[in-house]
């Protein structure tokens, strides 16, 4: 999707207006929030569990390059190939040529910001390749020629009447007293159709939650098992997954597993978590005959040694999204990248450069609600920070803003000069308070005035009053 | 007061914040009263503006650590220095060391005035022992949970042991309690319309509270809130939680009483 975060003002102004994006939003912030408080308080040992996650991910992004060796060397032994790509582009083209090599026509999907990230199903389509997603919400917003507006829930801002009219659209088979209202008979709807799909398939692509470096495993979960059809029914597995998904052990994953699902569904697993390894073994009932990993680095190691190296421990869980407050006012569109909310302000510019995230790290009230939740313990505020310090710095920073900071430091700098302007100043705005002690309008004030009255100040500073106060003590 | 807390008068220097300062001097002279009845001697130096924060949070490191060698300066010869106000007290305590990390001049004189730093409530009760307060209220409040302070300060359950000590004081809980009113500072005019969605549901889980009061440890974001329930009508009062604490409520509510 082309980044338009700098939009993110407009975006979010039209996603305020829009009722139905509301009413969406109200269910994010009721469900999965009481989901994951339930979780975590059900388990006592949770927030060790966090720090244990967090201390793998440590130890695994400080020898980086030593567990992907290992993990490339595993692959390979089991019958795999590895790929390595620098960017995108790179990416797109070797999952094209294992394509071609197949001469695929269609291939299933399982959900993958990877795949979004490197805009996959574009490129595929325009290279006369049909890509199915076969995640219920992502074939939804398919249908509909949407992006996801979520990192584990896609389709999060849409209800089930519009889904039920995506339907009724593209499958023209349906009679039309199916009974399409429930999320139940939705969902039936869609395995029909997608069933097919999977058995016409040449390559499934899935994402990996995990690649294992002892077993040179990828790991995925679903609560659909779609992403279990899409890479054991097609005859070529391709797992695009970016290099920070490594872990070293099967004990690793486990623990990490267990505060991912906590913390994304409020569930303590998710319904189905598989590991594949290699292609179909001689004694393998099912499996691909093809495996392929496609492993993106795409800026992630340029993030090393650098104060955002600590984003590589996330693991794309979306707590932060769901906790956001500003997320749930605008939901994910309105932040015009592949990865919104709290991760996406501190992923995208390391990603697609600050120049270019636009608004993403400013859109924050830093209320810390993010880091709280985050299973991987990543201080997202303190990182939007750096990159608001990042854009200072190369004054990329709106200009307004920028002359507004200057003429405050100023004089928060000089003290005196400080409590002389204000000592005249807060008396007179008091003064247009008057008796209701509230003004409804103050010139250059109407950022804050439009939504708000503004509280009066009462009348001399603190720092007069309290002068006052002891001249006259010091006089009686 | 309990038995551990030492014997000797502490001397504590106010911080008083910009907000306070300009807009709400009477939640200086409750946090006063509350630090005195806590046996501290206050002082509150003149050289002071603000603890930075608008610099910090928009990326402004240069500024931000001219104005914190200058608060670490003025301050660094009290034995505590309190603020009343969770997300300043931060500033000074959790920020002021990041920032001067790895300077070899400031850094451990950053730790060092860090250490001293409390949020005002926090004070009174983990630093001074407190129990009881000054103040009386007769009625029904409601607290919100300011973010920082909460967060980063843990600031939850010393306000509510405070109040709860207060006879004819009744403390109802507010739903969501602990999300962000929408304030974060520079936040609500860059982004007003965001800003303004945050604080009407907070506004209508103040007024679904049916509490005749409202109190947070903030300045901003109560300025924020009673902005907001007053463009409203509604008749909900706001107050700093340091006002009703030392009995000092004769100045009128935060943007005024009434509709
Ligand atoms: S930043 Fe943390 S909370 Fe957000 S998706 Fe990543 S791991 Fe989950």
């Amino acid at each position: 999707m082309q980044l338009t975060s700098h939009e993110f003002k407009q975006n979010s102004v039209k996603a305020l207006a829009d009722v139905q994006l509301q009413k969406a939003l109200r269910n994010v912030e009721k469900n999965f929030i009481e989901k994951r408080a339930k979780a975590a308080e059900a388990l006592p040992e949770f927030d060790a569990l966090r720090d244990n996650a967090k201390a793998i991910k440590d130890h695994t992004l400080a020898h980086l390059d030593l567990y992907l060796e290992e993990y490339e060397k595993r692959v390979t032994e089991s019958g795999g190939h590895v790929h390595w790509a620098e960017n995108a582009e790179d990416a797109r083209r070797i999952i094209l040529e294992i394509c071609r090599k197949r001469n695929a026509k269609t291939v299933t999907k399982g959900k993958s910001m990877i795949s979004e990230e490197i805009h996959l199903n574009d490129y595929l389509s325009e290279h006369d390749i049909e890509p199915v997603e076969t995640d219920l919400g992502e074939y939804i917003i398919q249908l509909r020629g949407e992006h996801p507006s979520h990192i584990i829930a896609p389709a999060v801002h849409l209800n089930k009447d519009q889904v039920e009219a995506d339907f009724r659209r593209v499958h023209t088979h349906l009679e039309l007293d199916r009974d399409l209202t429930e999320p139940v008979t939705l969902l039936a709807e869609a395995r029909a159709v997608l069933r097919q799909r999977y058995f016409q398939a040449d390559v499934g692509i899935t994402g990996a939650n995990f690649l294992v470096a002892e077993t040179g495993s990828s790991v995925i979960v679903t609560n659909e098992g779609n992403g279990d059809m899409t890479q054991t029914l097609g005859r070529c597995h391709v797992v695009v997954a970016s290099i920070e998904k490594i872990v070293p052990t099967l004990e690793d994953t486990s623990q990490i597993l267990r505060v991912l699902a906590r913390s994304a569904t409020g569930q303590e697993m998710s319904v189905y978590t598989t590991f594949s390894t290699g292609p179909k073994r001689a004694e393998d009932p099912d499996g691909p005959e093809e495996y392929h990993v496609v492993l993106l680095d795409n800026g992630r190691t340029a993030m090393l040694g650098t104060e955002y190296q600590e984003m590589l421990r996330c693991i794309r869980c979306g707590a932060c999204m769901n906790h956001c407050p500003v997320y749930h006012a605008v939901g994910g569109h309105a932040y015009g990248s592949v990865y919104p909310g709290p991760m996406g302000a501190v992923l995208t510019p390391s990603l697609n450069g600050i120049d270019k995230a636009g608004h993403l790290p400013n859109a924050s009230t830093f209320c810390g609600r993010c880091e709280s939740v985050c299973p991987m313990r990543i201080p997202l505020p303190k990182m939007m920070r750096h990159w608001r310090e990042d854009e200072f710095e190369r004054q990329l920073s709106p200009k307004p803003a920028r002359f507004g900071l200057g003429f405050w430091a100023f004089f928060a700098k000089r003290p005196a000069l400080y409590r002389a302007a204000v000592s005249i100043a807060m008396p007179i705005i008091a003064k247009l308070g008057g008796d209701r002690h509230r003004l409804k309008s103050l010139p250059l004030a109407s950022g804050w005035t439009t939504h708000r009255d503004l509280p009066a100040p009462e009348g001399k500073t603190f720092q007069q009053q309290y002068a006052a106060r002891a001249k006259a003590e010091h006089h009686g | 007061m309990s038995l551990n807390v030492p014997t000797t008068t502490p001397r504590v220097g106010l911080f008083v914040t910009c907000l306070v300062d300009l807009f709400r001097p009477s939640v200086g002279f409750a946090t006063i009263k509350l630090l005195e009845s806590a046996d501290c001697t206050v002082d509150v130096p003149r050289a002071q503006t603000c603890c930075g924060q608008p610099a910090y949070n928009s990326g402004d490191r240069k500024d931000t650590a001219d104005i914190a060698r200058q608060v670490i300066e003025t301050f660094e010869g009290f034995d505590y220095v309190v603020a009343p106000s969770g997300s300043c007290a931060a500033m000074l305590k959790k920020h002021y060391p990041e920032l001067f990390a790895g300077d070899p001049h400031w850094e451990k004189r950053a730790a060092e005035f860090a250490a001293k730093v409390h949020e005002l409530v926090s004070f009174l009760t983990d630093i001074r022992g407190m129990t009881d307060v000054p103040g009386s209220f007769d009625g029904t409040v409601t607290y919100h949970d300011s973010c920082s302070g909460l967060r980063e300060l843990g600031v939850r359950s010393q306000p509510r042991a405070l109040l709860g000590s207060i006879d004819g004081l009744d403390l109802k809980e507010l739903k969501d309690a602990d999300v962000c009113c929408g304030f974060g500072g520079t936040f609500c005019v860059k982004y007003p319309d965001i800003s303004n969605a945050i604080v009407t549901k907070k506004a209508a889980n103040i007024e679904a509270s049916d509490a005749d009061l409202l109190l947070a440890g903030d300045l901003g974001c109560l300025m924020n809130m009673a902005g907001k329930l007053k463009r409203q009508g509604a008749k909900t009062e706001v107050r700093h939680v340091a006002e009703v604490l030392a009995g000092m409520t004769d100045a009128p509510p935060i943007a005024g009483s009434g509709r």
